[in-house]
């Protein structure tokens, strides 16, 4: 079974990020960037399918700017076998990008297909069930454990109120959450032998997919700020403030 | 012009995100008729029935509907897309699961979490967890929206709609319930609870959170959080997570119990109305957003502050 993992080249998660002055975006100059931390999770899973011998080879493809192939190499030195880099610029939405992964999963036919939930820029969480739809394939979305069975799977997901355990039909869309595996750090020999491991460079245009945004983005704005308040000395103080200062007792 | 309101429900009854999503849905200007899916759901669709603003009811009851399998329940929804021009439905692991695979299904674009309704087809929207508020108009003829419910009002009772019954769709058979472990709690939802108390790295195992935070939240009435660094170190369950990729709330008061504050977990609960952080760490960031800090040992004041709440009769 082949997995194919997509990942997204982001800001870093330790990056505090900047609302341009303009109103445009938020600065991205200069700014530290980072596969996406639940694709990385996702790569990690994909790695260790094919170490336990229920997976046959991971691929790894990433939409994007041509820097994006970093995102890339990053997760060959985890332990990919190959990646696919579709480049488009600008902003590319969710659909656009199922709509890509789609074309890629018809080529490359995978049995599974493991996404992050969300990326931490745009904070959207739509990508892997919307390719689920386009591909017609069963999905399982905040995943915390995943089983093969055959060529299907069991996954445990977090809800709301706890843990649900689905069984998926194969091939299938999986995406992580958390609590689902803690990603491996590529080792020196891995990540010099990752240079080495081919990259397929493509366009989005070679899948026909128009990338034309269905958001119009009419600005973008610093959130409003909330002030820090007062230290207390003690507990008494604590439980007086909020009875009579805050009223919430 | 009518809008769809998926409804958040337990067969029972309608959740209060329901009610909450409702607010948003009213204010995208057109008739709301509101969908229960479910399997015994008759009073969930009553108690809908009766939310002020709702024109219409619309019940699935079916086995299909059960156990928020994404696949038929998108299937659904899909099937009475010619009747709407939009769909809106509370942001809650239900829905984040099963609206993108309608949006894409209708080749439209989800606008996720939105915060405001600014017109019918213009929205704010958190990014970068919560630290940029985009504003985005949708193009789409047929729009699918997730709401961040934590932002909205919940609407009232008042009204008293008609319920009539859907048809089940096609079940794509593609997925199928297995089990699920839903923890039982008399305590108040996270979502909906006036006040909560989180714990945070610093309580150090799950035996300090049933010792020092579980009781002081059932002096104060609260539902029980967690900061991510407590559920991945397994001091806490993973439905207790409060932040960017977790629950975002905004209860009347929020205890923040030896949680440093990391981004992605202010992302959940800066705005809540009042916040009360206890840290032995003067400098740690969860104080930039507290209107009341307290620098001591959690295992020293949360007891006290346990014991001065139960003086005050709580």
């Amino acid at each position: 079974m082949k997995v194919l993992v997509p990942v997204k080249r982001v800001v870093d998660f330790n990056v505090k990020v900047r609302v341009k002055s303009d109103g445009t975006g938020v600065e991205l100059a200069n700014v530290k960037m980072s596969m996406n931390p639940f694709d990385e999770i996702a790569v990690e899973e994909a790695l260790r399918l094919k170490e336990a011998g229920k997976a046959t080879e991971v691929v790894v493809v990433s939409i994007g700017p041509a820097q994006a192939s970093e995102t890339i190499r990053t997760g060959l030195a985890m332990g990919a076998d190959r990646g696919i880099l579709v480049k488009a610029e600008g902003n590319v939405e969710p659909l656009a990008v199922a709509k890509i992964l789609k074309a890629v999963a018809d080529a490359e036919q995978p049995g599974l297909i493991i996404l992050g939930k969300q990326a931490i820029d745009d904070d959207s969480n739509q990508t892997g069930q919307m390719l689920a739809a386009l591909l017609g394939w069963s999905q399982a979305t905040f995943a915390s454990k995943l089983e093969v069975e055959g060529s299907d799977f069991k996954v445990t997901r977090e809800v709301d109120g706890g843990l649900q355990t689905v069984k998926l039909k194969g091939p299938a869309i999986v995406t992580t959450d958390l609590r689902l595996n803690e990603p491996r750090y590529a080792s020196l020999p891995n990540i010099m032998k990752a240079k080495k491991k081919p990259i397929d460079d493509k366009s989005a245009s070679d899948y026909g997919v128009d990338l034309t945004p269905h958001l119009e983005i009419v600005k973008t704005a610093e959130p409003p700020g909330r002030k820090g308040g007062v230290k207390v000395k003690d507990v008494g103080e604590l439980v007086s403030k909020l009875k009579t200062e805050a009223g919430v007792l | 012009m009518t809008t769809l309101l998926i409804a958040e429900h337990d067969n029972a009854s309608i959740k209060d995100a329901t009610n909450k999503t409702l607010t948003a849905a009213v204010a995208l200007g057109a008739d709301v008729h509101v969908l229960v899916a479910g399997e015994n759901a008759k009073a969930a669709a009553d108690a809908a029935s009766k939310l002020a603003g709702v024109k219409k009811v619309l019940l699935a009851d079916n086995a299909a509907y059960a156990h928020d399998l994404a696949e038929p329940l998108a299937a659904l929804i899909v099937s009475l897309a010619s009747g709407y021009d939009a769909f809106v439905a509370p942001a809650t692991s239900r829905f984040k699961n099963v609206m993108p695979r309608v949006a894409a299904l209708l080749d439209v674009m989800q606008v996720s979490e939105i915060i405001k309704v600014v017109s019918s087809d213009t929205f704010e929207r958190p990014i970068y967890a919560g630290n940029a508020i985009q504003t985005v108009k949708s193009k789409d003829a047929k729009k699918v929206i997730t709401v961040r419910t934590s932002t909205f009002a919940a609407a009232g009772e008042g009204g008293s709609a008609p319920v009539e019954n859907a048809a089940a769709a096609a079940d794509p058979g593609l997925s199928s319930f297995v089990g699920e472990e839903v923890a039982k709690s008399d305590r108040p939802e996270l979502t909906s609870a006036k006040i909560i108390v989180s714990g945070g790295r610093a309580m150090q195992s799950r035996e300090n959170f049933a010792k020092y935070i579980e009781p002081l939240a059932d002096k104060l009435g609260a539902g029980v959080g967690a900061s991510r660094a407590a559920v991945d170190a397994g001091y806490a369950p993973n439905d207790w997570q409060v932040g960017q990729t977790g629950k975002v709330v905004a209860p009347e008061l929020y205890v923040a119990i030896g949680i440093s504050g990391a981004i992605q977990h202010l992302a959940g609960m800066k705005d809540s109305k009042v916040i009360v952080a206890i840290n032995k760490d003067e400098d740690a960031p969860i104080f930039q957003v507290a209107d009341y800090g307290l620098v001591a040992d959690l295992y020293q004041a949360v007891p006290e502050l346990t014991e001065a709440l139960a003086k005050l009769g709580k």
